[in-house]
């Protein structure tokens, strides 16, 4: 077993640590200190946290006001709450190419017990479609730790989509990610899962059991979904012909989606998408009930991947 | 508060009264553009573009100068002639406004457009924007101001009240927002549309500063101005009472005339009025 750690508490030790550093990054969070684990940097810097309430559109604007004031504004919300302040990011933000870091909490169905209006399946996809916006989600604490002085360093508009669960460790210190870059976890030649977030231990998971049938399937960590590192897709897809996405969001608009436009665009292959399945979803008492219920279990995996391998022929 | 020399007011009026006739013509020419809403904001813009701001056309991303936010960005016509005028780029430029491919854009865009601080078009984001601006220059040890021109229309933007919220629990007395107070928005007037009296209470009870002036007086303009700025403590809101469309006849208090462009007969006798307006001063019958 794997050792499990909180992607929130490293975002929030991390940027602490990285604050000390950098003396132009500033938090703004709309109410959800203690979600983001940002108090770790109001404590050491209150003269650079600003909490402004329920707030999410403002939220946006002003952080787009400090980043024109030349300071490197990491705002902090829900997830789903961008989809409140979407005009904002668009025009603020993307439109007027701000250099916000925009930090989803709380993505997907991680939220699991406060239900369907605190689950978002359609961040990605707003955000995605927007000009300038670099989209990033972590697999685990380790790549949000390392991601944190590089998202700051990049000049423009980010958002960063965490989860709220605590999830198993993937990478040693000495891994450093690059934004637009995937990153093979694990070598195959019959399939391969590509994911971002949470499933891609899931992914992992499914790997082992997949060698038992006897597939190799390769295992990545497509962390950047936006730009997408389309020529290790078109790579994966010339090796294998059988490509399976994995993600905690819509199939529609998601990394599946951008994967399987890269895929279109360029070499086609057989491609299966695990995800939300373009519905609203339910309360539950556990996070990992709800992924398995909603079809993004291990065992879903790995059934993508045998029809996969059984379409492609 | 500095006396301003009737020298000053007068020259700032006449530039005002051109900045009118400059973007009655740039509407006409591109055939788009909202005439009312940019008409009445003339004294405002020119006192802040020609007087208030410290800018430098030479140096448009000069960190220190004073920070401008046209939040009702619509009225950009006028704000593109003032900075065209004031140096930022050649007036011959305003031709192209609407163009593809130019440098002025249907709303100001602040990556293409000299002089232009924020990018603005969509309602509402002034203030909380330049509320972010006064953050960041308290952290980064400057003393610039940051104005923010409002349109009434404007203030009923749940958004622009956040900012204020904003504003108001840091005390930016580094942030003036003026409120172009024309009362008439695009589709009628602001009191039948969604009214927003008692519009100074509600400020007020946002805890600025206010300031209650006749927006198309030049000289009540500069006064609130200098006046905002030594305020302390809590940001200013200056409540600008506005004819819209001022200066031409047919055009004033009617949102008919709220975005859409004369013809060539129309825009005949504007600039006549408007021209008219200019001959007085140059001939110096004005005060």
């Amino acid at each position: 077993m794997r050792k499990v750690m909180s992607i929130r508490k490293a975002y929030g030790q991390t940027l602490a640590d990285y604050g000390a550093e950098n003396p132009d990054i500033v938090v703004v969070v709309a109410d959800v200190t203690s979600s983001t684990q940002t108090g770790f940097f109001e404590k050491r810097f209150p003269e650079r946290f600003f909490n402004v309430g329920i707030m999410e559109q403002a939220l946006i604007d002003v952080s787009a006001g400090l980043a024109l004031g030349g300071m490197i504004p990491f705002a902090n919300t829900f997830a789903v709450l961008y989809l409140r302040a979407a005009e904002q990011v668009r025009t603020c933000i993307a439109y007027a190419n701000v250099n916000v870091k925009m930090v989803g909490a709380y993505c997907g169905l991680s939220n699991f017990k406060d239900g369907p209006t605190h689950h978002v399946e359609c961040d990605t996809a707003l955000m995605r479609s927007m000009p300038n916006i670099t989209v990033i989600e972590p697999a685990d604490a380790v790549e949000v730790s390392k991601f944190i002085p590089k998202i700051a360093e990049h000049k423009g508009p980010i958002y960063l989509r965490l989860t709220r669960a605590e999830v198993p460790v993937l990478f040693d210190e000495d891994y450093e990610p690059e934004i637009g870059r995937g990153i093979i976890l694990r070598d195959g030649s019959d399939v391969a899962l590509i994911a971002s977030g949470v499933m891609v231990s899931r992914c992992m998971d499914a790997a082992d059991e997949l060698k038992n049938l006897g597939i190799d399937a390769y295992v990545v960590d497509m962390s950047t979904i936006k730009p997408l590192d389309k020529k290790l897709v078109w790579r994966l897809s010339e090796e294998t012909g059988a490509i399976v996405t994995a993600e905690d969001h819509s199939i529609i608009g998601g990394l599946g989606g951008a994967v399987a436009e890269a895929l279109g665009e360029e070499k086609p292959a057989v491609l299966e998408r695990i995800g939300i399945r373009d519905t609203f979803t339910e309360t539950s008492l556990s996070y990992e009930e709800l992924l398995d219920h909603y079809g993004m279990s291990i065992n879903d995996i790995v059934e993508a991947a045998k029809r996969a391998v059984k379409r492609r022929g | 508060m500095p006396f301003h020399p009737e020298s000053l007011v007068r020259e700032l009026d006449e530039i005002a009264q051109r900045l009118r006739l400059d973007a009655l013509e740039m509407i006409h020419r591109r055939k788009a553009g909202h005439p009312g809403g940019s008409l009445s904001a003339s004294e405002i813009i020119t006192a802040l573009i020609f007087h208030q701001l410290r800018i430098d056309p030479e140096r448009p991303e000069w960190e220190e100068r004073d920070r401008f936010i046209l939040s009702k960005g619509h009225a950009c016509s006028l704000l593109y002639a003032a900075l065209a005028r004031r140096g930022f780029f050649p007036r011959e430029d305003l031709k192209s406004w609407g163009h593809l491919g130019s440098r002025l854009q249907g709303h100001p865009d602040r990556l293409k457009t000299p002089g232009i601080d924020m990018t603005t078009g969509m309602e509402g984001h002034g203030v909380a924007v330049g509320a972010g601006l006064c953050l960041a220059a308290r952290l980064k040890g400057l003393n610039y101001h940051v104005y923010v021109l409002v349109g009434d229309g404007e203030c009923q933007c749940g958004v622009l009240w956040e900012g204020a919220l904003i504003a108001s629990k840091y005390r930016l007395s580094e942030l003036t927002v003026i409120v172009d107070y024309n009362h008439v928005q695009m589709s009628g007037p602001v009191h039948e549309v969604l009214p927003l009296d008692p519009l100074i209470e509600k400020w007020k009870a946002f805890n600025f500063a206010t300031i209650e002036i006749n927006g198309n007086d030049m000289r009540q303009v500069l006064d609130a101005l200098d006046l905002a700025v030594e305020i302390r403590n809590k940001p200013t809101a200056i409540i600008a009472h506005t004819t819209k469309g001022e200066g031409v006849s047919f055009m004033e208090n009617t949102h008919e005339w709220h975005g859409r462009p004369p013809d060539d007969e129309e825009f005949r006798r504007a600039a006549e009025e408007l021209r008219r307006r200019i001959k007085r001063y140059e001939e110096g019958y004005v005060h």
